[in-house]
């Protein structure tokens, strides 16, 4: 696969990252075109003109959105057999050589269940864990904001399970892998917007052990660094931002 | 010889759009498989045992495994079991599957919905059947002439689509509201036509008289769940 890739991106956003840290973990040269948010350009309109974002990859004459169907396109289309092949017994062979990929690991892991279940846990922190109950938690106040904090240490505590069965390094095992990605925000997002809303819900230093060790591990991963925004940067953005946060979760979505 | 064939079991409730989708993806792959009935108004201790996050259906159960969430089921059946592929084999066309069931999952269920259950004389009701319209015209084009958005078959796309080719019809029967007409959306059309008449996923449709009903009894629920949600 040697047409070029460009990934149309912003400045700071989870969503992203993601899709920067799967071509980096795939070894995929790219060119990062950033987009400024509060004045979209064509390309961006043109690319996705459905919900008008970013990420939005473009390989060749060929155009991807939505950030987990990125990944997941990434994963299967660089290097290596397709991780899907029709025939049954070429899906196994597929298996058996995806575990000796030293250099390009798949993202996702090969066993279907495995892979059911990084894609359940991907979907849960998109509208679970850092959704909704997450905003509230951090910019509303009185007894919705308790209600949510409660509600968004009960969504960590789920995944905080998911690290510790298995005693897992990663969500992906040995390696970063799909849910590890997903699950970005979590890593080096969280603890930014926390200090600036000066809300914690991982304050107590016995709390989410696991997924403490794992937000180490992500971030200072040699191939991830390179694609996280600086966090002093992302610091001053949500402090300088707080105000339109808090309106935001008060008034209703347009 | 098989011999050690786990089990294949699915908790759904009557009705739902989403318990088909698993349902089909099965009859598709040729998996024999027992439908455990739930009640959404009094749910079992099996479901909240395996979906103790959502609460929902369906719940696929396969040996010692549980996989909720339809879309991932889906994929699941897709990948574990022999049989015609439900997504295609390229990447790319992979990438375009799953985002426009995304597209589905995410932008048609609201505008939808209030267009069917908003009073005649709101002033937003304009706007959302504007907005579902405007989501039918960008369906219609992905179609581009095919009989199956799969191609010629039934693929991962049609199953995830499944609520608008057969649910569609009954609530806008029921609602009064017409949103769906072959002169704006031949292709679209066409395509229900064919995916409620395929062999395979017909088995696992519920009968339209009973959904006509079943929607019919809830009719002023819906509209004051309407009336009350204009504002989320």
């Amino acid at each position: 696969m040697s047409s070029p890739v460009k990934l149309i991106g912003a400045f700071g956003s989870p969503f992203v990252h993601r899709t920067e840290a799967a071509l980096r973990l795939k070894g995929v040269p790219y060119e990062f075109i950033n987009e400024d948010l509060e004045k979209k350009s064509e390309l961006l309109l043109k690319h996705n003109p459905i919900y008008k974002k970013v990420p939005v990859l473009l390989h060749g004459d060929r155009t991807i959105c939505e950030s987990l169907v990125i990944v997941e396109y990434i994963d299967e289309a660089f290097d290596g057999p397709a991780l899907l092949p029709s025939d049954p017994s070429d899906r196994a062979a597929a298996r058996f050589w995806a575990h000796f990929l030293d250099q390009k690991v798949p993202l996702l892991p090969a066993d279907p269940y495995d892979r059911a279940m990084a894609r359940f846990w991907a979907h849960f922190i998109d509208h679970k864990a850092c959704a909704k109950p997450f905003m509230l938690s951090m910019w509303s106040e009185g007894e919705t904001q308790k209600e949510s904090v409660k509600e968004s240490k009960e969504n960590l505590a789920f995944l905080e399970e998911q690290l510790v069965k298995g005693t897992k390094r990663f969500f992906g095992g040995d390696s970063i892998g799909y849910l590890d990605i997903a699950a970005c925000g979590m890593a080096h997002w969280l603890g930014v917007i926390q200090e600036s809303a000066g809300v914690s819900l991982v304050s107590d230093e016995d709390e989410f052990p696991a997924l403490r060790r794992w937000a180490e591990e992500y971030t200072s991963d040699d191939a991830i660094k390179p694609c996280l925004p600086d966090r002093d940067k992302r610091l001053t953005h949500y402090v300088a931002n707080i105000d339109k946060y808090r309106l935001m979760v008060k008034a209703p979505p347009a | 010889m098989a011999t050690d064939v786990p089990a294949v079991k699915l908790i759904g409730w009557y009705g739902s759009p989403y318990v088909h989708r698993a349902e089909v993806a099965l009859r598709l792959k040729g998996v024999p498989y027992e439908f455990i009935r739930d009640d959404p108004i009094n749910k079992s201790e099996l479901l909240l045992q395996h979906n103790p996050i959502h609460k929902k259906v369906p719940v696929l159960l396969h040996g010692d495994r549980t996989i909720c969430e339809s879309l991932v089921i889906l994929e699941y059946v897709d990948e574990t079991f022999d049989g015609p592929p439900l997504l295609p084999v390229d990447p790319y066309e992979r990438a375009m599957a799953r985002f426009w069931a995304h597209f589905i999952d995410q932008k048609f269920a609201r505008p939808f919905w209030m267009s069917f259950w908003m009073c005649e004389d709101d002033e937003h009701k304009e706007a959302f059947v504007k907005e579902a319209k405007g989501n039918l015209a960008i369906l219609e084009e992905q179609l581009k002439g095919r009989r199956f958005f799969g191609g010629d078959a039934v693929g991962f796309l049609d199953v995830a689509a499944c609520g608008l080719a057969h649910w569609l019809g009954v609530i806008e029967e029921v609602s009064g509201v017409t949103l769906v007409n072959g002169d704006e959306f031949p292709a679209f059309c066409k395509w229900a036509k064919a995916y409620v008449n395929d062999d395979t996923v017909k088995q696992s449709l519920p009968d339209r008289d009973e959904l006509l009903a079943f929607f019919s009894g809830n009719k002023e629920i819906y509209m004051a769940l309407a009336r009350a949600t204009l504002h989320k």
